[in-house]
This record gives structure tokens, sequence and C-alpha cells, in this order.
């Protein structure tokens, strides 16, 4: 049951040799393209293009396997639960209603529905293979650093690292304290009532809470003995200046993302592709 | 004794750590509700209690960077409910201005209090934040995203006060003064 | 002379939240260039005194000081925290909570980066630190990679890039298995040789003494009361007097008769001269030639063929083989990462065996749930908060047994029981939060013995613990163990092992090296080197006195040590 945060692996490819701000800049820019847009062929677009980056930064089908079956049963889950609350979402959006075939009284299946839903689902979908290569890719002290340069606080920056450095640490710490209440005979399993259930989380939760506390003091401590807070800024050992295929990245995801906006305003007249009318 | 800054060292320390044990409960900690397919999430009990010792901005970001990140190891952060959770956080934090819980005086009062304003935080981020930020961006359908705002609403208000009161009740006695005992 | 760098002058603290002063008077001068020792038992004020010197107080913690400490001819009291952490460098005692970096570039590079020295500044400047310390062949580390020997010397190098001249280090022993700690304490004093003032407080110290120490100041209740050279604070009694381990060899010489005087050279073992007295040694030995009783050998625990690794590629242990028997009190030892800790970790169940068997009384294991397995073979974890959830004493021993259904009138009675035999009966009715550390350690063995476990396992029972506290925690364990209680101490306390448990069995990258009489381990030198063990200073005294059988020393030590501790004579 250990997660591996980071699984970051420093390989000899195009994308790992990008700057983390750009990467964050272009994983930001490209989300939002596809969260500002309902037009398939442009979430297509970026679907595609992210799959491509795959390829080129090497990530391998293993490292990816157990984030693509979460991300599946969330995608069908979505897909059903919309389709239970709204099946004449896609009519409202786009106008008209061509019938497929009817289930059973207002759960008709129509080409709009069909549409909308296979867009939104292409939607989160293609958002994923960019979280995920982000997250393979970027080395973390990197990324804190290159947050910092784009204007957000160092010590928010500061508090991500520490999330980062320290998150193995209380995984440890929770490990161990669990285990150590079950063979007192907490038991966490589904068994159990709910309040009962909650008895025992707050056994767990309750030295693994005052552990960290007592963590919070000694790094306090051991970050103010070495200067920590004292002026206004600071520099990061971690941070990669940029280059030229950095800002070339950058470039290419900004007239995407510009092209994008431009699509909604004069071709569409709306964030949706209505490929019906 | 005269309150922690809200940018001291400690408080920054306090997000970092909180942050990844937000991240470690809300991975391995859920508590299956009487509602199907929903869970009762401890971590958002972890995030109020950081918010009332530590102060709203410490609150915000333990749970806005627990959830982002959790969400980032499966694929990628769903943003509009990454925001509302800290926006929940920061809310129920604002009851670090009302009450002291260093001074480990914790009693009634200061519990409903700290229970009003995370009941608060929490209808404003899951009936109305989260809902909306859904609607903008991915045009999920009203009735969805309205049942189930309401659905993580009753849930994380639930593990907010419950679990933050507890973590809250047990805080305050550490800080009682050690004087008065004696041995039997 | 040489230029004073810290003064106390009649110094005294108190902080808000307590009754007394902590520390009274106090009158120091530490000059350019020395390396002072401090010693003193838990609360004798030398953590305190510390926090004086590197600005913790009165910064983070808030107090009242009367007197004056100069640094450099400059006020402390008007300076900031930052003025103080460019002049003196802190390595905590905990080089995990220290580490604050990603990687071990980064966390040299902490001070730097605070201070907003530009990008390629800070890269020589990492890199000319990482190679004064060994390290720079890791730069990219993640700690997680590193032994506790490595984490030490990135501190260290995460202090030494401020260029500061005074080195404060705060028990810097505490986590490191013996030879790292020697190699700690060597790399310590090439640090000295570099021309920094060095202060170690630490109560390890015949371990500290390895390499030379211009003065030890012996502290207690927040007064100095010894400010001397090594040689004539060992001729002394005071440590003794004051609950301060004196170097084993010390020991023997006074259990031998012997009057220590300065000109015998005590500091170190290698120039402690015995000639005059070597024959006082060899008559105690032939007067106290004594053999240790064999136990009774019933097996309890057997384990066979045990083998586990996390990934499915390292192993962490492999084919061990190994029995306990019933009324044992047995220390498992080895280097940090030997496979330890995992061993009691199959032990009680908290992880499954890849391959092997573990028979309780001939019953195998393997189908036990981790609560089944608790009412037989139970472990207390190393820090007491990590088990402590309830408020009151009584329902922490409790929660055991209320868990597993049992009516309130037994618990009561079995509750009761255990805390007369933790001695917490006293304390019934108060909040956990109240008891100190050892106090505490004690409710968690009450609460893993009111399960009535035919096995109690302890991780690092005294790590962290001054001798006075160390003894209290051992002796009460021995008492547990002669009524019978069988006890697994999992240690890289090599004076525990030594004198509390007889038999030893050593782990070293996951293979069972031995398995025997635990003062026989720290005789043999492969052994030694193999685990990372340190030879015991008992077996070069014995040579250095002649005595034909060192190894009969030893155990003759031991079996003396036992009886002083029980009063016998």
């Amino acid at each position: 049951m250990k997660v591996k945060m980071f699984s970051y692996n420093q390989l000899d490819t195009y994308i790992h040799h990008l700057s983390g701000l750009t990467k964050f800049v272009c994983f930001l820019l490209l989300t939002t393209t596809v969260m500002l847009s309902f037009d398939i062929r442009v979430i297509l677009f970026v679907l595609i293009l992210s799959f491509a980056l795959f390829k080129v930064a090497k990530i391998k089908f293993s490292q990816v396997k157990l984030m693509l079956i979460y991300v599946f049963i969330f995608l069908i889950t979505n897909f059903i639960l919309t389709f239970v609350f709204a099946p004449l979402q896609g009519v409202e959006i786009y106008g008209t209603e061509h019938v497929l075939f009817t289930i059973a009284g207002p759960y008709v299946v129509t080409l709009e529905q069909l549409f909308y839903q296979i867009t939104k689902l292409l939607k989160y979908l293609s958002i994923v293979p960019l979280g995920i290569m982000f997250f393979l890719t970027t080395n973390p002290s990197e990324f804190a650093s290159s947050l910092n340069k784009i204007k957000v606080n160092y010590k928010a920056c500061t508090a991500l690292s520490l999330t980062l450095r320290y998150f193995p640490d209380v995984q440890r710490d929770y490990h161990s304290i669990s285990l150590a209440q079950q063979a007192r005979g907490t038991e966490l399993s589904n068994k159990e009532k709910l309040s009962k259930r909650f008895k025992n989380i707050i056994s767990i939760l309750t030295p693994l809470i005052f552990t960290t506390l007592d963590r919070i003091e000694l790094i306090t401590n051991a970050m103010e003995l070495r200067g920590y807070g004292k002026s206004k800024t600071r520099t990061w050992y971690a941070y990669r200046p940029l280059n030229k295929n950095d800002y070339i990245a950058m470039g290419v995801c900004l007239a995407i993302f510009i092209a994008s906006l431009l699509i909604t305003t004069f071709v569409n007249h709306s964030i949706y592709f209505n490929p019906f009318i | 004794m005269t309150k922690k800054s809200l940018f001291s060292t400690k408080t920054i320390v306090a997000t970092g750590l909180g942050a990844a044990l937000f991240m470690v409960l809300f991975m391995f900690v859920k508590i299956p509700s009487p509602i199907p397919e929903t869970n009762l999430q401890i971590a958002y009990g972890v995030s109020a209690f950081f918010g009332a010792v530590f102060g709203p901005i410490c609150g915000f970001l333990v749970a806005f960077i627990g959830h982002a990140l959790n969400d980032f190891s499966y694929g990628a952060p769903w943003w509009s409910w990454v925001i509302a959770s800290g926006v929940a956080a920061a809310i129920g934090g604002m009851v670090y201005f009302m009450i002291d819980a260093d001074s480990g005086k914790i009693g009634k009062s200061e519990i409903f209090k700290f229970c009003a304003m995370n009941i608060v935080g929490n209808a404003i981020a899951w009936v109305i934040v989260a809902p909306i930020l859904d609607i903008v961006i991915y045009a999920e359908p009203v009735n969805l995203v309205f049942t189930q705002g309401l659905v993580a609403f009753v849930l994380d208000a639930i593990c907010a006060c419950v679990v933050g009161s507890l973590l809250l009740l047990a805080y305050a006695k550490t800080k009682t003064s050690k004087g008065s005992l004696t041995k039997e | 002379m040489r230029q004073p760098v810290i003064q106390f002058k009649d110094f005294t603290f108190q902080y808000y939240s307590q009754a007394e002063p902590t520390l009274h008077n106090i009158n120091l001068t530490i000059h350019s260039g020395e390396k002072i020792l401090i010693v003193g038992p838990s609360g004798s004020g030398k953590s305190t005194l510390g926090h004086c010197l590197n600005g913790l107080i009165p910064f983070s913690y808030k107090g009242e000081i009367q007197g004056s400490l100069l640094i450099h001819d400059s006020e402390t009291k008007t300076q900031t925290l930052f003025d103080l952490s460019k002049q003196i460098g802190t390595v905590l005692q905990d080089s995990d909570g220290q580490f604050v970096g990603l990687t071990v570039g980064e966390d040299i590079a902490f001070a730097l980066e605070n201070d907003n020295v530009p990008l390629p500044a800070m890269k020589d400047r990492v890199k000319k630190i990482a190679q004064l310390v060994s390290m720079d062949e890791l730069l990219g580390s993640n700690p997680f990679e590193l032994s506790g020997g490595q984490k030490q010397r990135v501190s260290l190098a995460g202090v030494l890039v401020d260029d500061v001249d005074i080195l404060l280090f705060d028990e810097p022993l505490a986590n490191l298995d013996p030879a790292t700690g020697k190699t700690a304490i060597e790399l310590i004093d090439d640090i000295h040789d570099e021309g920094k003032t060095v202060v170690i407080i630490e109560h390890r110290l015949e371990d500290v003494l390895h390499r030379n120490i211009d003065r030890i100041i012996v502290m207690n209740e927040g007064r100095i009361l010894m400010d001397d050279t090594p040689n004539n604070v060992l001729s002394s009694n005071i440590l003794l007097e004051q609950g301060i381990r004196e170097p084993l060899y010390i020991t023997a010489c006074k259990y031998a008769g012997i009057k220590i005087t300065p000109d015998m050279n005590p500091e170190h073992i290698s120039t402690f001269n015995i000639d005059a007295v070597a024959n006082q040694l060899q008559s105690w030995f032939k007067t106290h030639n004594r053999t240790l009783p064999t136990p009774k050998e019933k097996s309890l625990l057997e384990i066979n063929h045990l083998s586990f690794s996390y990934d499915g590629s390292r192993k962490i242990l492999e084919d061990i083989n190994l029995i306990i028997n019933e009324g044992e009190m047995i220390s498992i030892v080895g280097k940090n990462g030997a496979g330890k800790s995992t061993l009691s970790k199959l032990i009680v169940g908290f992880e499954k065996e890849d391959k092997g068997s573990i028979l309780l009384e001939g019953q195998d294991l393997v189908n036990y749930t981790i609560k089944e397995r608790a009412e037989h073979v139970g472990i207390v974890l190393q820090n007491p908060n990590q088990m402590i959830s309830k408020n009151l004493i009584y329902d922490e021993i409790a929660l055991g047994l209320r868990i597993r259904n049992i009516n309130e009138e037994e618990i009561e009675k079995r509750v009761l029981d255990v805390m007369k035999i933790c001695g917490l009966l006293p304390f019934k009715s108060w909040p956990i939060s109240a008891l100190s550390y050892g106090q505490k350690k004690r409710v968690t063995i009450a609460c893993i013995l009111v399960l009535n476990p035919k096995i109690l396992i302890l991780d690092e029972p005294t790590a962290g613990q001054d001798y006075h506290h160390y003894s209290e925690i051992m002796e009460f364990l021995e008492s547990l163990n002669k009524n019978g209680q069988t006890i697994i101490l999992i240690t890289h306390d090599m004076h525990l092992m030594l004198e509390y448990t007889p038999r030893a069995i050593v782990l070293a990258n996951g293979k069972k090296l031995a398995d025997t009489k635990a003062y026989e381990v720290l005789c043999d030198p492969v052994l030694i080197q193999e685990a990372n063990l340190k030879e015991t200073s008992l077996f070069e005294l014995a040579q250095k006195a002649h005595i034909s059988d060192p190894l009969k020393f030893v155990e003759c030590f031991i079996i003396q040590e036992r009886r002083e501790r029980n009063h016998e004579s």
C-alpha cells in the first residue's frame, strides 16, 4: 500500500529537459483550452497532441495503468449519472432533437445527447495524460521554485515543497500508528458500525496529529536556525533558467490556446460546436 | 500569549505538513457513507482543525494542496472540487479569529462556533462554488451537480464538525496547566 | 590567550511557563577553536543552554533573561535569530527533521537560498561544502535513499555552508548505530581541525571521547557543577553523582578498587596508562571469576527460513532461522536498515513473510490476524506518542480490553494489576499529557501487557534517554523478565545489549550473522565490522592489563554490574 509520490525519473527526452515552469504553464494553457471549449475538434486535437507527447516523454503504459483504471471508472460513472440526471441536456444545448430510440419514460437516447456526452468524456480524458505527464516528468523541487517565479508567494511554495518532502514520513507515521492500533484490536474493516468506525479512526488520528505537531515544531526550529523567512524574497537551488526550447513550447501552447479562443468567438459564436444546425 | 502570525515560519511548516497529512488521509482513510458510492472523507476534519489552530490561509492551503496533489496522483486535478475544498477550509478557518485553541480553553461555545463556521464554509463550497464551477467549465447538468454538491456538503460538514471538534478538544487538553495534579 | 567567543556572565533564564529558572547564574567562557562537551542528565538545563546559544531562546521560546551572554563580544539579546545563525550553526538531534530539502543539494543550499545568493554562486558553494563532508557524489539523492549517518553529514554541510565559526551539536549520536556514531565523532573532529569552535551536547560520554575534547562541562539542575579537562573530570566522582554514565573501562577499574588519577590519562582507552595498576585488575579478575548461569531452554517462538522483501526484488530478510526461549530477554542488533524492525513486524503480523514460518509454541501464526496475534506477541513502538490516543491513563490501558468486549469488572482488575506492575498506580487519574517521556513509555508498555502476550517486543526502548531514565526503563523491563515475561529488544545501544540481555542476535543486510552471548558479540572484530557495531572498551582494557582471557573478563564485569544494580556484593 505504498504510494510513491512523484515517481519522477530524469530521462533524456525533450519533455524532461523542459523547465518545470514551462511544463506548468503549458499544462495550465492546454487544460484551460480544453476547459473553456466544448468543441470536439479542439478537444480531439489536444487529446491527440497529449498522447503524442506521452510517446515523446517515453512514459510506459505500466507506469500509468493504475491511474488510467481510476480515470475510466470515474468517466463511466459520470457518463451514466449524466444520462440518468439529464437525458435531454444535449437537446437543450444544441436546440435540435434527433431521437435514436426510447428506453423508458423520459429516457430517450438522442444524437445530441450522445454527442454532448462523448464531447464531455473526451474533454475529461484529454486533461488526464497532460496531468500524468506533468507529474511524471517534473522534478518536484524545481516545480516549487518555478511557481515562485510566476509570482506565487514564496511561503506558499515552501509549504508545497514541504508537503512533497514530508508526505512519505507522514505516511510512514500513519502506517505504524494504524498497525499498532490494530494490534490493540481497533477494527478498520467495513464490519463495524458507522459510529464505532468514527471512534476507531479518531484513535488513530489523535496520535497522528500529535506526532505531526511535534514534527512541525522541530522543522520550524530547523528552518529558522538556517535563516528561513529573513527577507522578502529567496532564491532556489533547484531553479533552472529557461532556454530556447522552453520559449518554443510555451509559444506553441499559447498559440493553441488563442486559436481555440478565436474558434469560440468567431467560428462557433459560443463555447459549443454545433454540428446539428 | 499572543496569537501566531498568519505568515510565521511555524504556520508555513504547519501548512506543508498539514497538507501531507490531508493527503495521506484522503488516500487511505475513507468511511463508506450510507449513501452508495460516497465516502466520508476524514481528511476534511484535519483541514478544519488546521484552519482553527493556524488560521484560514493555512486551512485553505492544507485542503487545496492536499486535494490537488492527491488528484495529480490519479491523473489531473478536478479543479472545481479542489478549489471548493480550499474554500470550505478557508471559511471554516475564520473561526481562528474567534477562538484561541492555544489557551486550552475549548468549551461548548467554542465548539459551537467551530461547527457553525465549518457548516457555513462547507455549504458555500459545495452548494455554491463547486456546482457553479462544474457548470461553467464542464457544462455538467444542473440537477446532477447540485445533487452531488448537496451530498458532499452533508458528508464533509459532518467530517469537519465531528472529527475537527474531537481533535480540537484533544489539542486543548494538552495545553492545560500541569501544576494541579497530585499522586494518589 | 585565545579570543573568547562565547561568554555567559551571571546568566539566568526562566521560561514564562515555569515557576523556577531553568538556568541559574551561569558563568562560562568558551574560546575560539575550543572543543567543548556539555554533559548532564535530562532536565539539567543543557539543552536550554544550547537554545540560548543558537538564539531559539529568546526568539522562539519565550522567557526572562538576567545577566549577559556575549557571542563575539556582542550581546545576544540585542541581535536577531538570523544574526545569530550567521555565527553559530546548529546540527539538531533529529536529522530527518533538519533535512528540509527534497534532495541533498537543496538541503545544503537552504541557508544560501534564504540569503538570496544567486544561482551560480550557490551551486559552487554547495559543491565545495559537499566535498568537505564527502557527499558530493550524492547531491541529487533524496533523504529516503540515505542512511542516518549520511543524513547527518548533510545536516552538518547545511550549517557549514554559512561559514559559521561556532558549531553546536545537539546529541549528535542519538539516532546512529555505534560504528556510524564513531565516524560522526571523527567527522566533527576533522571539522574542528579546520579552525571551528565546537560545542557538543551529548550524554554518551565514552563515545564522544573517541576523539580529543578540550573541556567537559558537567551540568545539573540548571547549574554548572564542573568545568575541567576530561582527565580531571574522569578522575573525580562527579559523573556518577550526577547520574551520568562513565566510560565502561573507568567503571571496571573502580570495581577493581583502582583510584583514577589525571596522570593516568583516562580520557581515551588507548592513552589510558594502567601499567602501575594492572595487577589490581588481574587480582580482581581472579577473585571475581564467575560464570553467568546458562538459562533453561524451552523453545517458545521458532522462526524458520524466513524471507521478506517490500518490492519483490531487494531482500530485506533472507532465510532467517532462530529460536526464542521462554523467559528470555534477548537483543536483536545490527546497523540501521539491517532488517531488525522488519523482523519484529513480521513476528507481530504487521507485514507478511514471503517465505518461511513463525511458530509460537509449535503453532503456526500464519492465519492469525494482527489483532489475534497481539494476544500472543505484543509490540511497543519506539515513540510513545505514536501509541497514545486517550486522555486518561486508565482509559488508554483499558482500550484493548474494551474493544475485546471484556466486562468492566474484569477490565478494572486487569488494568489495575498492570498499573501496579508498571508503577503507574499513583498516577491513576492523571491525564497522559502530564506525564514525562519515561512514564508515557510505561503507559504504552502497560497497554500491551494488559493483553497478556507471551512475548513482548520493544523497538529501541531507551532511544534518546539519559542514563537515569535508561536505567529506570531497563530495570523495569528486567523486573518484568524476572517474573517470567519473555522480552525481545531491538536496539543499537551496545550498553543495553551487554548489560541486560544474555543473548544477542546480530543481523546484517537481512541475514543472521550471529546468535550468541551478548558480550561475545562485542569482542569479535569480524562481527563488529560486518554489523557496524563497536568493540567494547572492556576488551581493550583487559588486553592492556595482560589478562589472559579478555572475554571472560568482560563476562565477569557484567556479572559485577548486575550485582551492583541489585545491591548485592
